[in-house]
């Protein structure tokens, strides 16, 4: 298997260095690769990725009665490899990877909170999504805690969460949040400044903690589809999809040709109505409200069809595990083709303005640069990767069905700023209207919906989608009983969040509203 | 008959004032109404700042517990620093009582109490918004308030004056004459006036962003009948640099005796003005996007080149013709 070339190299590495790892059953998470080792090890094989230019996409723990399993997925180019080993309870400790992948930080301390294993030699090991809704010892993962918490009462303020603090003269700190004007998402911004420029961002999120990975234990294929919809509102969609494809993964059911066709018209149609929402907020954060209500026209139109076509503006639902909850009507089709001209028209005077108006350009161009490098160190994924120099899409380079068939263009930006994160937006617009069509000339006839067979016990599957913000990657394991035991979505605003506190770095206070909207990371998503 | 001679003019300066407090939320719901309509947009009714202010002044106003006295007592003081000053700018009428007080130099002292009480107010809670629009406010007046001086300056050097009604005399007396001190002088003026008003490009008055905020940052903490005094404020500052671009510099139309038709002229021809600057305003908030802040500095001192080059115009060109 020359496939494999790449995974015999670092396993021949690991070797070298005095690390033994085993491939246990390589298929049961295809496409990814498992690779098993001791916990004393865990820390040298990610120094190892990381020195071979590895992406660091993950890390979540599956709780045993005996030990938990920790695995962390990393990437290279577009093949992956799960580290997987067992941390056991009596001694629930493993090093941590933040050291050599930043990236890694809030995730290890989300598993911390939430599994009870400590990250050893962690840069910042205090808590991150326990706020103080429940208490230090308790950790709502475990079998025996209640998924209802310990009773009704008030959940105290979140307070002696150790900030950063920098001291010098001049410099003050601004905090913003959780609650914020406008309908956003909660969470706290701490910002450490001096006159207007910007020293230090640090985020704290939190606030939108849904027990998603709790309440996921113990529901049925099609009430897991639902939850993962409700990860977050924006990417509903992928989401739901990721889950399904891990589950009909982890069953090896085939889903129906057309069910795939439509659920990548779905989600090509979610990329394009938050695509449209973004680029008006961007504009409407630099006060150029002329765009923004524009967009917010088109995205309104858009979305209403979703309404006529697939019952909801959002398209919450509609993927079900086995294929769709609805068929696309039969003159859903010529109209469907109709709106995509009429959109193409409709954005390129838009898009004109957007492109190339001075005032404009003034604001966006140069402002909130992310670096390649760091982009890379922080394993961005989707628009904010790809405006930095990082053109990696799944569509394109580990496609599944049905992009393997299709032509999927990728913008690629070098320059990394907030002018590169809405021209990225706006050529994917472009792209994916192309995708619309090109799927429905090839939408194949016949059944949208089939059965999930029963899963096999502890089956476990892998999805991984391109959502519109980025890579989605989400890992499901059935009970002995066809139950959902583990779910765990990894959203990509977990890159992103790290990735708005590097690049406002050097900008102005006053720039922060629209560096933000660019990255547009996902509070729920990312608190879970 | 004596009396009624006196009386009359004190009650038009009087009349006049109150105009100020009446048309201010009017253009300001005119002006919305534009913006939306450039937008395409249909945009609120034009009485909606009405039904803003009287909804405000209905509800109760929650003051932070970290207020000092000075906290309440500034919206009144910020309010009626404003309101005098716009009383000093001739509206429909020229020749009033009130012009032996309508001093350049007096406006400019009325603002700037209001705006020095506004910054304390705005950093009287200790918030770190507060204080950041207090700053942010300093140091776009402390730009804003020389050009503004220097360009009404070059006009008090025409008239031999500085004040309003002998100004507006002079330019009605010297008839239409194209000079280009004036034109510098319009020039800084109106970038004076958006800035000093909060207008896109130096601040947005519709932002949500606390961050990006000036003025706005300033009376977030305010709730109630304090806001809508601010708010007034702002609206009433609005109509007086309105009021002060569309008379001193094309003053045609204002009425110079308290005749009935001369009054109702004058009062007509100011409307059109002010509604006419405010489309010019939405049509230049709807095309520019709110500058960088650090490029706002630079947006002024264009403004005091502008108003030092009509300085020199007018001694260059004018003096001595």
């Amino acid at each position: 298997m020359t496939d494999r070339d790449w995974l015999l190299e670092y396993r021949r590495r690991l070797g070298e260095e005095g690390v033994s790892c085993s491939a246990p059953d390589p298929d049961t998470l295809a496409p990814v690769v498992r690779l098993s080792l001791a916990a004393q090890d865990w820390r040298r094989a990610a120094e190892m990725a990381a020195a071979l230019g590895w992406r660091w996409a993950g890390i979540w723990g599956d709780p045993g009665p005996e030990d938990c399993l920790v695995r962390a997925c990393l990437v290279h180019d577009d093949r992956r490899v799960l580290l997987e080993t067992r941390v056991p309870w009596s001694e629930p400790v493993l090093d941590s990877h933040a050291r050599c992948y930043p990236a890694a930080d809030r995730m290890e301390r989300h598993a911390q909170d939430l599994l009870g294993i400590t990250f050893h030699d962690h840069p910042h090991g205090h808590r991150w999504t326990r706020h103080r809704a429940w208490r230090e010892q308790d950790h709502p993962l475990a079998p025996d805690f209640p998924v209802h918490g310990h009773g009704p009462k008030r959940t105290p303020a979140d307070t002696n969460y150790p900030f950063v603090r920098i001291q010098g003269s001049g410099v003050y700190e601004i905090p913003v949040g959780p609650v914020h004007a406008g309908i956003i998402e909660p969470g706290h911004f701490r910002f450490q400044a001096v006159g207007e420029e910007v020293l230090r961002l640090e985020t704290r999120l939190g606030y939108v903690h849904k027990g998603i990975e709790k309440i996921a234990v113990g529901t049925e294929p099609a009430a897991l589809a639902r939850l993962a919809g409700r990860v977050s509102g924006d990417s509903t969609v992928v989401h739901a999809w990721a889950a399904c494809q891990a589950m009909e993964r982890a069953t090896d059911h085939g889903v129906p040709a057309r069910a795939l066709h439509l659920r990548a018209l779905l989600a090509e149609r979610e990329r394009i109505a938050n695509h449209l929402g973004d680029i008006g907020a961007i504009c409407n954060d630099v006060g150029f409200a002329f765009v923004h209500m524009q967009c917010a026209r088109l995205r309104e139109q858009w979305q209403r069809r979703n309404h006529e076509l697939f019952g909801h503006r959002l398209l919450m639902d509609v993927v079900a595990p086995g294929g769709l909850a609805c068929d696309l009507p039969a003159d859903g089709i010529d109209t469907l083709r109709a709106d995509h001209q009429v959109l193409r028209q409709d954005v390129e005077p838009i898009f004109a303005i957007v492109d190339d108006h001075p005032s404009l350009d003034d604001r966006l161009l140069g402002t909130g640069r992310l670096s390649r490098e760091d982009a890379r160190m922080l394993g961005c994924t989707g628009y904010v990767a790809k405006a930095s120099g990082l053109s990696f899409d799944l569509r394109r380079d580990q496609p599944y069905p049905p992009y393997d068939r299709l032509r999927v263009t990728v913008p690629d930006l070098q320059e990394g700023d907030v002018a590169s994160r809405v021209r990225v937006r706006m050529e994917e617009i472009h792209a994916s209207l192309d995708l619309l069509d090109q799927l429905l000339d090839t939408l194949p006839p016949g059944e949208v919906a089939s059965d999930l067979p029963r899963p096999a016990p502890d089956a476990q599957g892998i999805g991984l989608i391109e959502g519109w913000r980025g890579e989605i990657m989400t890992y499901v394991r059935f009970d002995q009983t066809g139950r959902i035991a583990r779910f765990f979505p990894r959203d990509p605003s977990w890159f992103l969040w790290p990735a708005l506190e590097r690049l406002i770095h050097d900008n102005i206070v006053p720039d922060f509203p629209v560096c933000n909207k660019s990255v547009n990371g996902s509070y729920s998503g990312h608190d879970l | 008959m004596d009396y009624l001679l006196t009386f009359l003019p004190w009650l038009l300066a009087a009349v006049q004032a109150l105009l100020y407090l009446a048309l201010a939320p009017l253009l300001a719901g005119w002006l919305r109404r534009i913006k939306a309509r450039l937008q395409n947009r249909r945009g609120p009714s034009l009485w909606q700042p009405y039904r803003d202010l009287y909804k405000l002044f209905g509800k109760e106003a929650r003051v932070a517990t970290t207020a000092s006295p000075l906290f309440r007592a500034a919206p009144y003081i910020v309010f009626v620093a404003t309101w005098l000053a716009a009383a000093t700018v001739p509206l429909i009428a020229v020749d009033l009582p009130t012009a032996m007080v309508a001093d350049i130099i007096v406006l400019a002292g009325l603002l700037a109490l209001a705006r020095f009480f506004l910054a304390l107010a705005g950093m009287d809670i200790g918030t770190a918004f507060g204080g950041m629009g207090a700053s942010r406010e300093m140091l776009v007046s402390a730009l804003a308030e020389p050009a503004m001086l220097m360009a009404v300056f070059t006009l008090a050097m025409t008239a031999h004056s500085t004040n309003l009604a002998s100004m507006i005399d002079a330019q009605l007396a010297a008839g239409l004459v194209l000079r280009p001190s004036f034109l510098f002088a319009l020039g800084a003026l109106v970038l004076v006036a958006i800035a000093e008003t909060g207008r896109i490009p130096v601040d947005n008055p519709a932002t949500h962003l606390e961050l990006t905020m000036i003025h706005e940052a300033m009376i977030l903490e305010y709730s109630g009948r304090h806001l809508a005094l601010m708010e007034w404020a702002a609206q009433i500052k609005l109509v007086l640099y309105g009021a002060l671009i569309a008379n001193v510099f094309f003053p045609w139309g204002i009425a110079q005796s308290t005749a009935p038709t001369a009054l109702a002229t004058g009062a007509l021809v100011i409307l059109l003005k002010l509604l006419a600057l405010a489309v010019a305003l939405a049509i230049s908030e709807t095309v520019l996007a709110k500058m960088r802040f650090f490029r706002a500095p630079a947006l002024l001192n264009l403004a005091l080149l502008l108003a030092l080059l009509g300085l020199l115009g007018h001694v260059i060109l004018e003096v001595g013709s």
